[in-house]
């Protein structure tokens, strides 16, 4: 067997931790109230469209898309619009939130309900596009960029390999994972779906080695689909990294501060494809996504189907509740994260796991003085050098940042991670990204 | 042996007078004319170089003062030396100096650890602008101080320093020259530079949060819940965005005590304001 393909730098193996890979998506039924941020994307609010009293359904719009770079918002439940205001999010500020009480669960008539597997594409690329934009679909992998403007490539450049990142590089998330065995055929199909947005024939189905159950799966049903394809690849962390990804894949480097687009490429999640599937053949709006709660303080692991606007503190509870040893709750994985300033703050589009962690794995070690190792600048796969960096950014000398290309970092923690002093690199370099770009 | 001796400390002699001689022509050659009023001016600087007043450092700060025509002068002000300086330099110029207050710099936040109890642990980067990136503090207000002291670091005077039972940074009257750093140093922007008041009698407005009085007061006991009182007692007083503001105009001896009493939060402090007042 030839070796396996993977990004060339850097890169690190965190341990695994995929405790709920084996476990299948269940339901996680509905919360008694939700709260639908307006802004779960990149890009402007949307505009929202609904007031206090109004009554709607599972599917119904609740806010515009304002401009091009924003995503529509739709209700996750039927029921009654309690408020709408500002409401606190998952760091603790306040965000603009539709606040719905829970009242049965009766879906929009245009959605599809059936279960059948559709498989023709009657439809034209303007109007996939469009159904894209009226579902409100956006990376979900998690960086949230608004599906259609990332599938509407200018006409100055040109793609020739879609790639469905099923990497899941992050240690505990299995919602990718989950999904690709269970709807193996609906991603291919959302795959198909983007190809004929695209013009092209071709796709690459990418799957981590450490997802046999994925590979198996995906590897049946695209022997029936011609041009689709499953490249395995090497596990290795952050292979999920969309430029990682490109390189590993094709071998192509997306040039710095340039679009995948300029290396001829295209990637989106596996929760987008299945989300497009949805969309474009079930009429189906983003309402509902996999999430995994796990963690080593969580009594019971699972991969959860959750409306979106369901309280975090609601999935926790089905999972086992807040143990004794939960120190921290992240939202997404321990590696990309964040730390939850409240527990009840709603899962989004985006939030691909809730993690429950002990104190032993979440607490950070006491900071030492850099010995200059330089093993910061060996595991980036961007190739910086975040002690370099970090030493600019304590000195507030942000001028010359600048030439440390700091604006190519991922923020992936690979440095910090691997830092044997526990210098918190990765903080460094994300404040100078927003030094950086405020100037 | 002498001869040796001799001949060297001639040779090294010769060299050194050649030498000398061709430094003195270079020098006089390639020498810089400065005027001499920048040197003089800088040397009534109080060479701190904090850049409080806008130029690089206290240089830079004494060539703009040579090269400023008398319009231009009025706008130059060195904050650490005060009119004490300025006049000083005003005599080298042979300008005039219009008459300024001194200024001090205040915290407009007054979320102490009694006020505005933690709500979670932050184990992170000890340093505000990091935590300001990650969430909105200890405290939950989204506007608060972080206690994490960016500002201490900051001060070049040494006239900040963090009070370990509030958990906020105090401002050390004596050490404060107002030159701005602190200012600059907060990602919240919650120091403001006021006017130092007749015997450091000043009120202010303690808080910069912009939510609704009741979303603050959740967070905050000590929070402005834009009440309006204080606007009836001077019209100078403004509530904008749910915020009250002070301006300097608000003579703190004549209605300071009255606006912190007033006050039903605790966000207007004044200092020195009496016997009557919260402070």
């Amino acid at each position: 067997m030839s070796k396996l393909k993977t990004f060339p730098m850097g890169g690190i193996h965190p341990d695994k931790y995929k405790i709920t890979s084996e476990s299948p998506i269940m339901d996680a039924g509905l919360p008694e109230i939700v709260y639908i941020p307006v802004k779960q994307h990149i890009g402007s609010p949307a505009k929202i469209l609904v007031a206090k009293g109004d009554k709607v359904k599972v599917g119904t719009l609740l806010a515009d898309a304002d401009g091009i770079v924003s995503a529509d918002v739709h209700s996750s439940v039927s029921g009654e619009v309690l408020k709408v205001e500002a409401v606190e999010g998952e760091f603790g500020y306040v965000e603009d939130m539709i606040t719905i009480r829970v009242e049965g669960d009766e879906f929009e008539p245009s959605v599809d309900l059936s279960s059948d597997i559709a498989r023709e594409i009657p439809f034209t690329a303007e109007e996939i596009i469009a159904k894209i934009r009226q579902a409100g679909i956006v990376g979900m992998g998690g960086a949230g960029y608004p599906t259609p403007v990332k599938t509407s490539i200018p006409s100055n450049k040109k793609v020739d390999t879609l790639i469905i990142n099923g990497i899941e590089c992050e240690p505990f998330l299995t919602a990718d994972d989950r999904l690709m065995v269970e709807k193996a055929e609906q991603i291919v199909i959302g795959a198909k779906i983007i190809n004929k947005i695209l013009g092209i024939q071709n796709a690459v189905i990418a799957i981590d080695e450490n997802k046999p159950h994925a590979v198996e799966a995906v590897s049946k049903v695209t022997k029936t689909y011609v041009g689709v394809n499953v490249q395995v690849c090497a596990t290795k962390y952050p292979q999920g990294g969309e430029k990682q990804l490109i390189t590993a894949i094709t071998g192509r480097e997306v040039p710095s501060g340039k679009l995948p687009a300029d290396a001829g490429c295209l990637v989106q999640n596996v929760g987008t494809a299945f989300a497009i599937y949805e969309a474009v053949m079930k009429n189906k709006p983003l309402f509902e996504r996999i999430v995994t709660v796990s963690g080593d303080a969580c009594l019971h692991p699972a991969n959860y189907r959750v409306r979106i606007g369901t309280p975090a503190s609601f999935l926790i509870d089905k999972a086992g509740g807040l143990t004794p040893e939960t120190a921290k709750v992240i939202f997404g994985g321990p590696m990309m994260g964040t730390a939850a300033f409240n527990i009840n703050a709603p899962v989004t589009k985006l939030t691909s796991g809730i993690l429950l962690l002990s104190e032993k794995t979440s607490r950070k070690a006491p900071e030492n003085s850099c010995i200059r190792c330089a093993k910061c600048t060996e595991v980036c796969p961007v190739g910086l050098q975040p002690y370099l960096i970090a030493r600019k950014v304590r000195g507030g000398n942000f001028d010359e940042l600048r030439d440390c290309h700091v604006l190519d970092c991922i923020e992936c923690g690979c440095c910090a991670y691997t830092c044997p002093a526990r210098l918190p690199l990765l903080d460094y370099c994300k404040l100078a990204k927003s030094e950086l770009k405020k100037k | 042996m002498e001869n040796i001796i001799l001949l060297s400390i001639l040779v090294l002699g010769v060299t050194a007078l050649a030498a000398a001689i061709v430094l003195y022509l270079v020098s006089r050659k390639f020498a810089v004319e400065e005027d001499d009023k920048i040197t003089q001016i800088d040397e009534i600087l109080p060479q701190a170089n904090c850049g409080g007043c806008g130029k690089a450092g206290c240089h830079d700060f004494a060539t703009a003062c040579a090269g400023a025509d008398e319009a231009g002068f009025a706008g130059l002000f060195c904050p650490v030396g005060g009119m004490k300086v300025m006049e000083q330099i005003a005599s080298v110029l042979g300008f005039s100096v219009a008459a300024k207050e001194p200024t001090i710099a205040v915290l407009r936040c007054n979320g102490t650890c009694e006020n505005a109890p933690a709500k979670i642990e932050y184990d992170g980067v000890s340093s505000c602008r990091i935590a300001d990136r990650v969430s909105c503090g200890q405290t939950g207000c989204p506007s608060g101080c972080l206690r994490l002291g960016d500002c201490v670091k900051a001060c070049p005077f040494g006239a900040l320093h963090i009070d370990k039972t509030t958990g906020i940074p105090v401002v050390d009257e004596n050490k404060c020259t107002s030159c701005g750093a602190c200012v600059r140093a907060c990602p919240r922007q919650l120091f403001e530079i006021r006017a130092i008041g007749k015997d450091g009698c000043r009120v202010y407005v303690a808080c910069r949060n912009t939510q609704k009085g009741a979303v603050a007061r959740k967070n905050c006991k000590a929070a402005c819940i834009a009440c309006l009182k204080c606007t009836k007692i001077h019209s100078d007083i403004k509530v904008e965005n749910n915020l009250s503001y002070i301006p300097d105009t608000v003579s703190a001896e004549k209605f300071g005590a009255e606006l912190a009493q007033t006050c039903p939060t605790g966000a207007i402090i004044c200092t020195r304001c009496g016997e009557n007042s919260h402070v």
